[in-house]
């Protein structure tokens, strides 16, 4: 067996494992953990693969996670439909905000996405009706199904596994073949790219939209996890905490998703463990210090890792 | 038989400088053309025009019969041109066979939700990319560098990979800018050889830029000169060696 397969086994293993040894509240650190994964997976995909750079993921998880919360509270559709449609909405905004983006480059991009950012809490207050305003929306954690022995958490804790299964295989057949080298060509070479037949302006802008819908089934997911959403949980500081992560996880790296959900769901609580006066400058220190280690990421290190391990000595 | 590319009365400016004046030359399939000139002449200026990075001014470039003006650069390759480039513009993360991969990329169809779900057909399509690519590593004898990442290849190796990446989506119509640019002598030589079997084995035509004047007199069924924008000779290489416009352009008026 190969490494890569060894560790997805033993990962599943773990991950079928942890619900029954865990207390509810870690549990759904966990399932924070797989949200967060899925999320950085689209925006891996973007920035990592493609080579755009999105400081404003945090606007679709919002957009994700209110079209999950409005469709339960008003019009009481099962959970289980507002994840596609969360994604679906995502899709099409993503693809629709790609085609402008086009134009801007680098930096030029980090900024307009920065922009839609900090506009969508806003945005989010200003439709009172639908979205609650500020007060947000209270949702009822969903119940167990077929009387199943499972505790809310621990039933949502697998729906999402389950999801986020399935979102890794379809972005591993997305990017391991035609489509995937074509969007890293792009990133490489632009020029070259179109040379060679890719539509740069059609992956560019589809690639946007796949993104957003990752994020987008994302925040649905964290809307029925959580039971709540309020404009103020999409602040800014959520996309660059997605930024962050997919960096330290590893940028174009599939598994380096996890890494990075696992980094910015735990490290946070750990720096506040450490200082409860200066959490994120401890933050910071952690942030600086995997750079300096793992400049690939976390991914890039365990890969390096694993070669030196098994390259014969010599 | 009309000619596969026919470039008609092209102008380029761009401000006040004019890049391209008035070129026109036709280019019979089955040929090798050589584009020389001295630097500044505008033979990359026109390689341009031909893969839609740059709209001429003036006039029209026709290929089988249809004008690529109204095309995007992107349909360029599906059309049956391929190119390379001056300066090497490979995909410096990926190994040698993707990058070839790629060159297959504009006359495969796979679409994005069919990659995704990994569809039989798609699984197929893969499946004939990659054994397109190996065969042309093996063209090219670069089988044992294609699974290194190209970033560290030496140059001449690399320039292999781009004429193999370009020969990968089966062009009728290969565009060649310098690509004895940097080679030693020794692999000029068997580049030389090379432009021939990929004319002779492969039936494509190519338009070469090249500045080694031995390399473009030896494998060139007709030459071409530019200067100043301007074609100023077309012929035999036999005859361009002894025209004397040609000379002067390169060696200056001997007073």
């Amino acid at each position: 067996m190969s490494a890569p397969t060894i560790a997805v086994l033993v990962a599943a293993v773990i991950a079928l494992v942890l619900p029954f040894m865990l207390s509810n509240f870690r549990l759904f650190q966990f399932t924070q953990v797989f949200i967060y994964a899925i999320a950085l997976l689209g925006l891996n995909m973007l920035t990592g693969f493609n080579g755009q750079i999105s400081l404003g993921h945090g606007a679709f998880f919002a957009v994700g996670a209110y079209t999950g919360a409005i469709m339960m509270d008003r019009w009481n559709v099962p959970y289980g439909w507002t994840i596609p449609v969360g994604g679906l909405l995502c899709l099409i905004v993503g693809f629709l905000f790609g085609i402008p983006a086009l134009r801007l480059e680098g930096l030029y991009l980090a900024l307009a996405t920065f922009a839609l950012a900090l506009a969508v809490p806003q945005i989010l207050k200003y439709f009172e009706h639908w979205t609650g305003g500020s007060q947000g929306i209270v949702l009822t954690k969903p119940a167990a199904p077929f009387g199943l022995p499972l505790s809310e958490d621990q039933w949502f804790y697998f729906v999402t596994l389950v999801v986020l299964f399935v979102m890794f295989v379809l972005a591993r057949n997305l990017l391991s073949g035609r489509i995937g080298r074509a969007l890293v060509a792009i990133r490489d070479n632009p020029l070259a790219a179109e040379a060679m037949g890719v539509n740069k302006a059609l992956y560019k802008s589809l690639t946007f939209g796949v993104s957003a819908a990752y994020t987008g089934v994302a925040g649905a997911l964290s809307a029925v996890a959580i039971a709540f959403v309020a404009p103020d949980s999409f602040n800014i500081l959520l996309s660059i905490s997605l930024l962050t992560g997919s960096v330290i996880g590893g940028l174009a790296s599939i598994s380096g998703a996890i890494y990075g959900a696992l980094f910015i769901q735990f490290v946070p609580n750990w720096a506040q463990d450490i200082s409860k006066a200066a959490p994120w400058a401890i933050f910071g220190l952690f942030l600086i210090v995997f750079m300096y280690v793992m400049p690939y990421g976390i991914a890039g290190a365990l890969r390096l890792v694993w070669n030196r391990l098994t390259r014969p000595q010599g | 038989m009309s000619a596969l590319l026919s470039v008609r009365d092209v102008t380029v400016r761009f401000g006040g400088i004019i890049a391209l004046d008035g070129v026109s030359f036709d280019m019979d399939e089955g040929l090798v053309v050589g584009l020389i000139g001295p630097n500044g002449a505008g033979k990359t200026t026109l390689f341009n025009c031909l893969s839609r990075l740059y709209t001429p001014n003036k006039g029209d470039i026709v290929f089988q019969g249809g004008s690529l003006l109204g095309r995007a650069p992107h349909e360029i390759s599906t059309l049956g041109i391929g190119r390379t480039f001056q300066n090497l513009a490979l995909f410096g993360t990926m190994t040698a066979l993707q990058n070839v991969m790629v060159g297959v990329h504009g006359r495969t169809r796979s679409d994005f939700l069919s990659n995704a779900l990994r569809l039989s057909w798609v699984r197929d399509e893969e499946e004939q990319i990659r054994s397109a690519a190996a065969e042309l590593l093996r063209f090219l004898d670069l089988e044992r560098v294609a699974h290194v990442p190209v970033a560290g290849l030496a140059f001449g190796t690399l320039k292999r990979v781009e004429l193999a990446r370009a020969l990968a989506s089966r062009p009728k119509l290969l565009l060649l800018d310098e690509p004895a640019g940097g080679l030693n002598h020794e692999e000029v030589g068997v580049l030389g050889t090379l432009l021939r079997s990929v004319k002779d084995q492969l039936g494509v035509t190519i338009l070469l830029v090249e500045h080694h004047m031995n390399l473009v007199m030896q494998v060139s069924d007709r030459v071409v000169v530019l200067d100043f924008g301007r074609k100023i000779a077309e012929g035999a290489p036999v005859e361009i060696q002894r025209n004397p416009e040609v000379i002067r352009a390169y060696l200056g008026d001997a007073q």
